[in-house]
């Protein structure tokens, strides 16, 4: 078990190392000028110059990654080079924000579909046809429109759920639910129904399988076999798919915290990337892709713990 | 022998599906109307971006201040957004950026996926190590974040954008392309194609490939999809050409004027969900489609052949056991039926049945018969489908017919027990045996966990497992199939059962394990003096262990007396086809009257002529 987990960290950090490698060459060997645009149109090329080589940016490019990898590797991710806001603070302020929305959307995810998933492959008829077609809406509508349709709705006209802002959960609990009830909701739309069609799945296939007939013979209650047993036998599956939906969750928060005005680490990417602010957006990589290295890991341990077969062999 | 066949009939399927399942694929997909709604919804979408210019005059492009919000009018059908633009010009040519952008992606990750999937699946070694990892690397990035990196490197260009995001969906094509060859490869006919000395190209383009059309065709369907969606979220933030209309900055601009004007959402977003639900659902379709061509190549088995034996059946000879006073189960007129494409298909039909306590009834018959789905019924272990009807099923005085699910709980595991015939399959997977084990027990006879376990540790030891503590700590794949029937078996004696029915309890296990299984059965059958129905097609096992014999056929009863008699005397000649194919020793296997699984014959000669060329 340990073997395993040191094996799944360490290929998680290289997975980190190389988006983060990339990412810095791509920002940083592509034709852009960053500088021009922090120092203005109308400065002169001393002024230019000077900005350069206030950033580090006259060094030659592999020296200029070296050096942030060591800060990087010591916690200190640099500071934008438009605000001067150092990026460690910075994301952790924003942190919070993201990993509310994100992680209430992988639970909102993770309940409604099995709820979803296990009626519909035990009732069949008319609720699995149901159960289907919302798979199938969820899958073509995107996140970014359920939230528009959720904050004009829900927020503007019901007002029934405030439709932009945070609330941290330090100042209150209640405000806080209420304030990433929204953008968790909408945000794991499309999670609920990938997950809820493979829920479906294997609980149909595991519910034909011999061993619940076998089961069924031994007149076990039928909660039993289809809480403890089937949904167990059925578990793995599911986790896979909504591992890889965290993914997707991740991405969507960017969109998402755009349409309820959070001020979360998707929103910082998105003005960082479009300004070409090295120091932010490799921050905003390497947390995000953390993020998804850390959740997939969990899931992995939990995927263990639902099959014995990876547990024990 | 009975491997290679298998494999063989896999294979046949998949080249059958691929070489003659195609233009039946586009028949069947044209008569699902959700595919047909779809595609016509997709051609009219694709027609309308495509002649933009015709069906307006207006340029997307082209902002006018008093035009800003502008309310439906002759010049602006759906009226002008934000700052003054048309929208349905918008809309028409945004669909042109949606549909080329997404095509754009599907056709990168096509043309990287697919060859790095054909090349990694079929040759593997070091280059399906690299290109797995890569492709793992990939998909562990939130393609957004990647994006929004790339645009701010290169610019902001949607078809740039798309590329890149092709590149990130590429891993799915590949991983779909290799598993599918990895599955094809090991198929005897691509083998046989690979001895005759076919170059491995030539191999990939007439065995492989078409194997691996129908699941990309399938998978580019659902990535358009897709693709439209992502980039219309990267053209909501705000990232893409300002002077490219797409449905994604339409709906920017309808957000930023969401408190003024939020109508302008609906246009750009329905246009949206509708393409990209169109290309889901025609995905699904597709696969459905698929799905109902293999199934086709794979008929039911020997169901016509079934239905003109029934009709021409030779009335039923029953040498009852006498008198039912001292039954412990009195089964009459069962039958069994199912519905299916070709109207209702009956398995079992008027089966009666007596078994008395203490006595093993064989029932016999080839596979087929019907005799495991009669053993079912009397378990109510049918599957939902199954239509079933008795016009008695008396179990020790009460009509189990009648019996909800929660009483018939009470009989099961406690009352009438049940042996299956696949060890290994029928182990709950994820459960370690002594918790399988204790379920029933504390639940019929009400033990503590501490008495249950003591209890189970006991049976185990009963059955002949020599380290009982360690097989209730294991897990199912721990132990060994035989080992996994004596579980079984201790499993169905637990409660004390009256009656146990065992389905063809010894034919999945080895030669030796078999006889001290039955060994096993027949003892504790005396011991504890049940009643029992041995499901078998083995006439030894019936003359080893049986009291009594019912033979069936094609889903009905043909002959039922004591062994001895039956043995001596048999009546009707299929029971005397049956003795005889036992006597030399070999599977009865085709009946007199022709259920010769007539689709596996025909599935294997196809195999064959798709052979080597």
């Amino acid at each position: 078990m340990i073997v395993f987990l040191v094996r799944r960290i360490a290929a998680g950090l290289v997975l980190v190392l190389v988006i983060a490698t990339t990412t810095f060459a791509l920002m940083g060997l592509t034709g852009s000028d960053p500088v021009r645009q922090i120092v203005g149109q109308t400065a002169t090329q001393q002024q230019v110059s000077a900005k350069s080589a206030e950033l580090g940016l006259d060094q030659p490019f592999v020296v200029r990654y070296g050096h942030w990898l060591a800060d990087a590797v010591h916690g200190n991710l640099g500071s934008s080079w438009f605000s001067g806001e150092s990026v460690t603070s910075s994301l952790e302020n924003k942190l919070p924000v993201t990993l509310s929305i994100v992680l209430a959307a992988l639970l909102v995810s993770a309940v409604l579909s099995t709820v979803l998933g296990v009626a519909a492959a035990v009732r069949r008829g008319a609720l699995d046809q149901v159960v289907q077609l919302l798979a199938v809406l969820g899958f073509a509508v995107p996140s970014f429109l359920v939230a528009l349709v959720f904050a004009v709705v829900i927020g503007v006209d019901l007002g029934w759920l405030p439709a932009t802002g945070y609330v941290p959960l330090a100042d209150s609990a209640g405000g806080w639910l209420k304030s990433i009830t929204l953008p968790a909701l909408s945000l794991s739309v499309g999670a609920i129904a990938a997950t809820a069609q493979q829920v479906r799945g294997s609980m149909v296939d595991v519910l034909r399988a011999d061993y619940v007939r076998t089961l069924r013979s031994r007149g076990i209650s039928e909660r039993s076999l289809l809480f403890r047993h089937a949904l167990r036998n059925a578990a793995p599956a599911a986790l896979t798919v909504l591992a890889l939906q965290f993914i997707g969750l991740v991405g969507g928060a960017v969109v998402v915290e755009k349409v309820f005005g959070l001020n979360g680490i998707g929103s910082q990417a998105t003005s960082a990337g479009s300004q070409g602010d090295t120091p932010v957006v490799m921050g905003v990589v390497v947390v995000m892709v953390a993020l998804v290295v850390v959740v997939n890991i969990l899931m992995d341990l939990a995927y263990g713990w639902l099959n014995p077969k990876v547990r024990v062999g | 022998m009975k491997l290679p066949q298998s494999e063989e009939t896999t294979g046949a399927v998949a080249t059958d599906v691929a070489a003659h399942g195609r233009a039946g694929l586009l028949r069947r997909l044209l008569r699902n109307p959700v595919a047909v709604t779809c595609l016509v919804l997709l051609a009219l979408i694709s027609l309308a971006s495509l002649f933009a210019p015709l069906l307006t005059s207006q340029d997307p492009a082209h902002s006018s201040l008093t035009d800003s919000l502008a309310p439906i009018s002759g010049k602006h059908p759906l009226g002008g957004d934000g700052v003054g633009r048309d929208v349905l010009a918008r809309l028409l040519y945004g669909g042109r950026t949606s549909l080329l952008g997404a095509l754009l992606a599907v056709a990168v990750a096509v043309v990287i996926g697919v060859p790095a999937g054909l090349v990694a699946g079929y040759y593997r070694k070091w280059f399906d190590a690299v290109s797995s990892w890569v492709s793992n690397l990939l998909m562990a990035v939130p393609a957004i974040i990647v994006l929004l990196v790339v645009m701010s490197a290169v610019g902001q260009n949607t078809y740039i954008a798309m590329a890149v995001f092709g590149l990130l969906m590429s891993p799915g094509v590949f991983r779909l392309i290799r598993a599918s060859v990895i599955s094809v490869r090991e198929e005897l006919y691509v083998d046989a194609a690979r001895v005759s000395g076919l170059t491995d190209s030539r191999i990939i383009r007439r065995h492989i490939l078409p194997v691996v059309q129908a699941p990309t065709i399938i998978q580019a369907s659902q990535m358009l999809g897709l693709g439209i969606v992502i980039q219309s979220g990267l053209e909501f933030l705000g990232l893409g050409s300002a002077t490219q209309a797409s449905w994604g900055a339409m709906l920017n601009d309808a957000f930023a004027n969401i408190y003024t004007k939020p109508e302008l959402m609906v246009w750009p977003g329905l246009a949206l969900a509708v393409t990209v639900a169109a290309f889901g659902l025609l995905g699904n379709a597709l696969r459905d489609a698929l799905d109902g061509s293999a199934a086709n190549g794979r008929k039911p088995r020997g169901t016509a052949g079934r239905k003109q034996a029934a009709a021409k059946k030779t009335p039923t000879v029953v040498l009852d056991a006498g008198d039912t006073d001292d039954a412990l189960l009195v089964l009459e007129g069962l039958t069994v039926s199912y519905p299916t494409a070709q109207g209702e298909k009956t398995v079992v039909d008027g089966v009666s049945l007596t078994v008395r306590r203490g006595e093993v009834l064989g029932l016999v018959g080839e596979s087929g018969s019907g005799k495991s789905q009669t053993a079912f019924a009397v378990l109510g272990l049918l599957p939902r489908e199954a239509q079933v009807a008795t016009t008695r099923l008396v179990f020790d005085g009460t009509e189990l017919g009648r019996l909800g699910r929660a009483e018939m709980n009470r009989y099961r595991g406690h009352r009438i027990a049940y042996v299956p015939q696949e060890p290994m399959s029928n182990l709950d997977p994820s459960f370690r045996i002594g918790a399988q084990l204790v379920e029933p027990v504390r639940r019929h006879l009400g033990l503590s966990a501490a008495e249950a376990k003591a209890k189970t540790l006991g049976l185990l030891e009963r059955v002949g497992i020599s380290d009982p503590e360690r097989v209730f700590r294991s897990y199912p794949h721990q132990i060994s199939g035989g080992m996994a029937q004596r579980v079984l078996i201790a499993g169905a004696v637990s409660c004390e059962p009256d009656l146990l029915i065992a389905d063809e309890p010894t034919t999945a296990l080895d030669v030796t394990v078999q006889a001290e299984v039955l060994d096993l059965m027949r003892s504790l059958q005396r011991e504890r003096n049940m009643g029992m129905i041995l499901v078998t097609h083995d006439f030894g096992v019936v003359a080893d262990i049986c009291d009594r014999v019912t033979v069936m056929q094609t889903g009905a009863v043909v002959e039922s007396a004591p062994v001895g008699q039956l043995f001596a005397d048999p009546q009707h000649p299929y029971t005397r086809m049956l003795l005889s194919s036992t006597l030399e020793d070999a599977e009865p296997r085709s009946a007199l009257s022709g259920t010769v699984p007539v689709s596996t014959a025909g599935i294997t000669n196809t195999g064959r002529q798709e052979g080597p060329a």
